[in-house]
């Protein structure tokens, strides 16, 4: 069987891992390459780079640090933030990027997923979608959570899987940031709905936040943060509680 | 001297640094002369299977392959094209499957025409996972059992490796390693010179490390 991923994500700002606390701002964590090295050998089964640079000029920099990642790390990893064309993605494929996910772009244009699926494969397609939960049901919000959409989660879902996308990062922004758990009903309704894997991203706050979601087969993996950055809990020790606790996971 | 064949299906980079990173020296080439005096070979792969096959015609790679009589190693599509035949072929480029012929009834799609012929050189044919309730595309670390063939020396029975695709070669006699992902299938298949991993080496941590050294030290 297919194993359960712990995915570390990483906020990447002018070619320096960031991690907001507390709404304050931003706050230096680290090099993003020296920190993929160590989430790998801590045994992460794949990582998430996402460039929230404000700047040109920053956006170069997370070019070339694509390839330094390619260069250096012997896990898949995933790139995104603002991808927006086919010719993007082409260049970060080229740099050694192994997925890219689009989030905003996709809602705006949704034929960006079927042109670069259809090029490059749906295995390289992520489909990235936030949503809130307000009045009685699940809405997606675009860019970084600050615009809501009348798109509704669900319908949203089964489109990205048409439009062929190989899997959904889910966010819910109801539980982001607040460390009480994985929004698992939600998540269990998708992983039902669509057949392409499922990775659940928000939440998570302890390591039986991770068991919950798994056990009761809500997604594929799991993508934290802060959690990993600040050494709230190592990825060593979270797999090793999943696996005595009869998730299958890899060690 | 290792020969990368590029045959024009994009992501080389992986693997060339994983090559790096083993010490090994590479040449990433579509010449026939080339690949046919390089120490091993590798063919890497991504996309569809009859894309990628016709990229190797255009280059008239699909006579020099079965040539080669040194160790050669195809990874994911690129062992594919090993095989006798593959189910993904109609459609454009969507290693997800999903294209439009896969969502007719079975009995049509598995008429003779919508199969594409690859390079024989492994008799097993290439099939689309089709269990209740799997995910498609299989992504992610599975386990590896019934190893066999110096490639696998030194990794246990139950290593994880790293998967991403949605058809898969079936097991017979060349198996030298098998998955499970709602059915059982081959991981990898050796015949002769030949070797191919449905996983990818460059992308599994220190096994798949271990993999493509042990690929690189086999002689003949």
């Amino acid at each position: 069987m297919v194993s359960k991923r712990i995915i570390p994500c990483l906020d990447v700002r002018e070619g320096k891992t960031v991690k907001g606390i507390n709404f304050e701002g931003l706050r230096e964590v680290g090099d993003p390459v020296e920190m993929g090295i160590r989430y790998a050998a801590q045994g992460a089964d794949e990582l998430v780079y996402l460039d929230i640079s404000a700047t040109t000029e920053g956006r170069g920099t997370f070019m070339e640090l694509v390839s330094r990642i390619a260069k250096n790390i012997n896990i898949p990893f995933t790139v995104g933030g603002g991808i927006r064309t086919k010719d993007q993605a082409a260049e970060l494929l080229l740099a050694g990027a192994d997925k890219i996910s689009v989030n905003s772009a996709a809602v705006e244009n949704p034929d960006i997923i079927t042109s670069i699926a259809s090029k490059y494969g749906s295995q390289f397609v992520v489909a990235a979608i936030d949503a809130v939960y307000a009045d009685g049901s699940w809405r997606v919000v675009t860019h970084s959570g600050t615009k809501t959409t009348e798109l509704g989660l669900f319908e949203w879902v089964k489109k990205v899987e048409e439009l062929g996308a190989g899997e959904i990062l889910f966010t819910s922004v109801n539980h982001d940031g607040t460390g009480k758990g994985f929004a698992c009903d939600e998540l269990k309704a998708i992983s039902e709905l669509v057949s392409i894997p499922l990775i659940a991203s928000g939440g998570a706050g302890k390591k039986e936040d991770f068991l919950e979601l798994f056990s009761r087969d809500c997604a594929d993996g799991a993508l934290a943060s802060s959690l990993f950055h600040f050494g709230k809990i190592s990825i060593y020790e979270l797999k090793n509680f999943l696996k005595t606790n009869g998730v299958d996971i890899r060690i | 001297m290792i020969a990368i064949v590029d045959y024009g299906t994009g992501n080389l980079f992986s693997l060339a640094s994983a090559l790096e990173r083993c010490n090994t020296e590479y040449r990433i080439t579509s010449s026939a002369s080339e690949i046919l005096s390089a120490s091993s070979v590798i063919m890497p792969g991504v996309g569809a299977a009859g894309e990628a096959m016709e990229e190797l015609r255009k280059r008239g790679l699909d006579i020099v392959i079965p040539q080669v009589r040194v160790p050669l190693l195809g990874i994911c599509i690129g062992m594919q094209l090993l095989c006798s035949y593959s189910e993904e072929g109609a459609a454009p480029a969507d290693s997800s499957g999903r294209s439009p012929a896969s969502l007719l009834p079975k009995a049509t799609v598995s008429s003779q025409m919508d199969k594409i012929k690859c390079l024989s050189i492994f008799p097993n044919g290439v099939k689309k996972f089709a269990s209740p309730g799997i995910k498609i595309p299989h992504m992610g670390w599975n386990t590896l059992y019934s190893l066999k063939t110096p490639l696998f020396e030194g990794i246990e029975g139950g290593e994880h490796l790293y998967f991403v695709h949605s058809y898969f070669p079936e097991t017979g006699k060349f198996t030298i390693a098998t998955s499970f992902h709602g059915e059982e299938f081959s991981a990898a298949l050796n015949r002769d010179n030949f070797y191919g991993t449905q996983f990818h080496p460059e992308k599994s941590g220190a096994a798949g490390e271990r993999v493509l050294k042990n690929f690189i030290s086999i002689k003949l």
